[in-house]
């Protein structure tokens, strides 16, 4: 087990860009966030974030003939970037497991989830194939799977959305990694059954004390599973910080227009907030700041030059020349 | 707000006992038992003008099914949907037709509910050519008044769908549903596939619609958020039937029936609340073709736990009542929660009382929960 | 009816581009596509322009003489050189047996996707025992050895009037439409279940005006993308069964009975005339699949990004 509070991951000005036919479009921006072992970092925002990419390429997921990394992504002190296959294999899945959105999709349909999981532990532990599947029985206990001995032999197809979504949290772990992306992993499950998935992921990531990092839409499930917070927005990150403190106080204005927009019963009878306009896409991206033409504190500096992350009071790092205003004015508005 | 939307006292959609079975093959081969997806089993309500009233429930639960049967898209296996006074099986072909006029729907993917191959002016065009709702000029000028209605620019009907991002194509499916100016809508999660803040755009566009033309609507979704801030009242789903159905602010402040709870405490909250207080429904849901004997919802039941399995649950299935206290909501449990409030938090589940008028054969303990229903611990351990 | 602003969310598109013209653009922007439609239109312009340049008729034996039994290769007279026996020009052969040989491949390949599409789209949309009835016929059509059938029914054909092109077509379409038909009616059978059409059902659509307005529409790309697959397989089957013999007889030239006469003479050093309608054959056949292989691509654009 790791001592918490270890800097696990560093993330250094991640960039990512993709080749399309016209040339070199760059998609991801100047990503720079900590990961300490036993922490949760949510990573936030909608589609064309590039959310999912950028945790995607922290291990070189991408494909490498599409895509082109730049900047530093250190896992223990040694650098990712621009290893190749071979070198990574150990990490991924050994150093960093992965859960994926839809597990229908990410689990093989014609080996039984006891292969699956035995296939990890055979290759990143150096165990033999009749030790790693006692050894599964024993991950899928864990993740709290009923009557895991049957389920060993059993297909993806014969568990339901929720189990399935265990038996990757079970794959994941069986590498014991030190720290494990889930990228959107209950987004497609049902609300009672996401309650249970989250709650064995976050109990399972805790006891090892490994870290988390977990790719999210949902701010509910930012509030109740993670510890910090990144949000990102067109391709970049605008704001990071102690995840209470943020949905609390948000000091970007991105974040504090999405918190804004959520509907709720409290809600009822007003209009809801809402964002003018779309998310830009990566070929259309504005100079200066991104998100200045949907932006009601925008100011003609906005335009000019991109904002870097700045710090904002203790321990928060704002993309935004007027955070101040926007804190002070959430402050106001609570009168 | 409800009250001033409602004009006329007569219902305009009725669900009677409603069914809707899905035949289906299974058993060992050569000797083919035929089994039915239960996926709606027994439902009865009723929508007025100018309501909306949301079908709430998970995977399994039917309301996807049901909004398609009370549109007459599909038939029911049993029961009677009326729509407007006459029932539906009863209309000819033609009238049937003619319904569609009246009763149109919303899907949720805003990618599949477009035809990619034709621009979405044709696609708009198709319900008022269908009617034979006015001549190509007269067409034309809808579409574009259509799409002005829901805040596209009238000159993009000549594009294609891909040329447009989720939360427009969601518009797009919103003026095909209104370009034949229908009464009634069924909008089925139209919301689920986009993202937030396209969300709460879409959701002010449904509203204004809904006040400038007095739409009834029916809505589907799985989000408890959105129903919440949506609608007038809700039809909490479980496997095929109503468990809870009441005014919405009743339901979700003081809901009865402990699926309702279970759902609402499991709807993760951005406001910092206690964390332990979190329900956590054990097992999964039970396939609908086999539903449980009696209550369907007795598997996972946390109250039925706690009060020491009373048989009543096994044998009896309860059926949609509605409580004296409460006469605007209808319950389908034999032991609805009085304080439904308090049960929201692990103390006042512990302490709940149960009315006795039912033949409940076990003492009721107040014992601490344990086993199916698992608190989760906190997080920041 | 209130004005609303101009929704500022509204994406600046250049121009309306419907999926055909995204799919015409794909297809040029690649290398595969466009160069297998200029062998393509090369060998084309060849048999339609050719024979301005063939100055023999294809059954003169221009210079007959005993002692060339073999027959010369190609020279300036005869730039394919001349047959074996007979020594006629194997330049108008092969631009005369191209003219057969293409027209083979392109009629039964309309014809027999024609059939296919319509079993197809019938089976697939109306579903029941008419779906089940012509699935049947399908597996009828298809477990008799299609090889064996047609041999047999070009004989017959030809004991009734002759062995002609027209023959090798009927016969080529009777049997070649199976797949195409598999194919549509899956296509379909995916279709019918998604949202846009039941959407269509939810306004009031009539189902013919699904079927041709929003089904065919969508189920027609695979039928795009073997068309050209069809005529290079018609043309390479027609050279197959020709050689067999069991084809058209050889008052007609095609590229394939040239090779059945060729063959024999092929060790005796006449290579020319095998060599020519076989080069046509093998270029020809390697166009369509190049075509037919940029087609999928066009139409079909791989997996999406999420």
């Amino acid at each position: 087990m790791i001592k918490r509070g270890t800097p696990l991951l560093q993330v250094r000005d991640l960039a990512i860009s993709f080749r399309t036919s016209r040339g070199l479009l760059r998609v991801v921006d100047g990503v720079s966030f900590d990961l300490a072992a036993g922490e949760c970092l949510a990573v936030v925002g909608e589609s064309g974030s590039g959310k999912t990419v950028s945790a995607l390429a922290l291990i070189s997921l991408l494909s490498r003939r599409q895509s082109v990394i730049e900047g530093s992504v250190k896992f223990k002190g040694k650098e990712l970037v621009g290893l190749s296959e071979d070198a990574l294999r150990p990490i991924r899945g050994g150093g960093i497991g992965v859960i994926f959105q839809e597990p229908l999709s990410a689990l093989n349909p014609v080996t039984t989830i006891g292969e699956q999981i035995s296939e990890v532990i055979v290759a990143h532990r150096k165990l033999s194939w009749r030790e790693a599947k006692k050894l599964a029985i024993g991950y899928l206990e864990q993740v709290e799977i009923s009557q895991p001995d049957q389920r060993v032999r059993q297909f993806p197809h014969e568990l339901s959305g929720g189990m399935r979504q265990r038996a990757m949290i079970a794959m994941a772990l069986a590498g014991e990694p030190s720290m494990i992306i889930a990228d959107e992993p209950t987004t497609a499950l049902d609300v009672t059954i996401q309650a249970q998935v989250l709650e064995v992921l976050r109990r399972t990531t805790t006891e090892r004390g490994a870290a988390l990092l977990l790719i999210t839409h949902d701010l509910g499930v930012v509030a109740e599973t993670a510890d910090r917070i990144a949000v990102m927005y067109a391709g970049q990150i605008v704001e990071t910080g102690n995840a209470a403190d943020v949905l609390r106080t948000p000091a970007s204005p991105y974040t504090r227009d999405l918190i804004t927009s959520i509907p709720s019963f409290a809600a009822r009878g007003r209009k809801l907030a809402t964002i003018k306009g779309m998310v830009p896409s990566p070929a259309d991206f504005p100079s200066g700041c991104r998100f200045a033409p949907r932006c009601r504190y925008a100011i003609a500096a906005c335009t000019t030059a991109t904002p870097p992350l700045a710090p904002v009071g203790k321990s928060r790092l704002v993309r935004c020349i007027r955070a101040k205003d926007v804190v002070s004015g959430a402050a106001r508005r609570a009168r | 707000m409800a009250a001033t939307r409602r004009t006329a006292s007569k219902p305009l959609l009725e669900l009677t006992d409603v069914k809707r079975y899905f035949r289906v093959r299974g058993g060992i081969p050569l000797i083919r038992k035929e089994l039915n997806v239960r996926a709606v089993d027994g439902v009865s309500l009723s929508v007025a003008r100018g309501e909306t009233v949301s079908l709430v429930g998970e995977s399994g639960s039917g309301k996807t099914t049901l909004g398609r049967v009370a549109l007459g898209l599909q038939p029911a296996t049993a029961g009677h949907v009326t729509y407007d006074g006459r029932e539906i099986r009863s209309l000819s072909a033609g009238e049937r037709r003619a319904l569609r006029k009246r009763m149109q729907i919303v899907f949720q993917d805003p990618f599949g509910s477009l035809n990619p191959r034709l621009p979405i002016g044709d696609q708009i065009e198709e319900g008022l050519l269908a009617h034979k709702l006015g001549d190509e000029n007269a067409r034309g000028k809808r579409v574009r008044e259509v799409l002005d209605l829901v805040g596209l620019d009238p000159d993009y009907a000549s594009r294609y769908p891909h040329e447009f991002s989720g939360g427009q194509r969601q518009r797009i499916g919103i003026a095909r549903a209104l370009a034949v100016n229908p009464e009634f809508i069924v909008l089925d999660e139209p919301v689920s596939a986009l993202d937030v803040s396209i969300q709460s755009q879409v959701l002010n566009l449904l509203a204004e619609l809904r006040e400038e033309k007095g739409l009834t609507y029916l809505f589907i979704s799985h989000n408890l958020d959105v129903v919440g801030y949506f609608s007038d009242r809700v039809a909490v789903m479980y496997l095929g039937t109503v468990v809870e159905m009441g005014p919405v602010e009743q339901v979700f402040k003081k809901p009865q029936h402990p699926y309702t709870v279970a759902l609402l405490s499991a709807v993760p909250k951005i406001e910092a609340h206690d964390v332990k207080d979190r329900l956590i429904l054990a097992g999964e849901i039970p396939s609908p073709i086999n539903p449980p004997s009696g209550c369907r919802f007795r598997t996972r039941c946390w109250l039925r736990e706690q009060l020491g399995n009373p048989d009543r649950c096994t044998t009896e299935e309860p059926k949609l009542a509605a409580s004296p206290r409460s006469p605007d909501v209808s319950v389908a449990c034999h032991f609805p929660l009085e304080n439904g409030l308090a049960s929201t938090t692990a103390k006042g589940r512990q302490a709940i009382k149960v009315k006795t008028k039912a033949a409940s054969t076990k003492a009721v303990p107040k014992a601490a929960p344990k086993g199916r229903a698992t608190k989760k611990r906190s997080a920041r351990a | 009816m209130k004005k609303r602003a101009a929704q500022p969310d509204a994406r600046a598109v250049h121009r309306a581009e419907s999926p055909w013209r995204q799919a015409r653009r794909r297809f040029f922007a690649g290398r595969q596509g466009p160069l297998g439609l200029a062998i393509i239109g090369v060998i084309f312009a060849f048999i339609l322009i050719g024979p301005i340049f063939a100055p023999f008729n294809y059954s003169d034996i221009p210079n007959p003489s005993e002692d060339v039994f073999l027959g010369r290769g190609p020279s300036f007279e005869h730039i394919f050189g001349e047959t074996a026996q007979l020594q006629l020009d194997v330049y108008t052969l092969v631009v005369n047996g191209g003219r057969s040989s293409l027209l083979i491949g392109f009629v039964s390949a309309i014809g027999s996707i024609a059939i296919g599409t319509l079993i197809g789209i019938v089976a697939g949309y109306f579903g029941g025992r008419l779906d089940s009835f012509l699935m049947r016929l399908t597996d009828v059509f298809l477990a008799i050895p299609s090889l064996f059938v047609i041999i047999v029914g070009a004989r017959i054909l030809s004991a009734l009037g002759g062995t002609g092109l027209q023959t090798i077509v009927i016969v080529f379409v009777v049997f070649g439409w199976m797949g195409i038909a598999r194919l549509v009616r899956g296509q379909v059978l995916a279709l019918r279940e998604m949202e846009f059409i039941e959407a269509a059902r939810a306004l009031g659509v009539r189902p013919i005006r699904i079927a041709l307005r929003h089904v065919l529409p969508n189920a027609i790309g695979p039928v795009v993308v073997s068309f050209p697959f069809a005529v290079g397989g018609a043309i390479i089957g027609e050279a197959f069964i020709s050689y067999l013999g069991f084809g058209v007889s050889a008052l007609t030239p095609t590229w394939g009975n040239m090779l059945t006469n060729a063959e024999d003479f092929l060790l005796q050093g006449n290579w020319w005339w095998l060599f020519f309608p076989g080069l046509f054959i093998v270029m020809t056949s390697l166009s369509v699949n190049m075509i037919g292989d940029a087609l999928r691509d066009s139409l079909e654009p791989e997996g999406r990004r999420s």
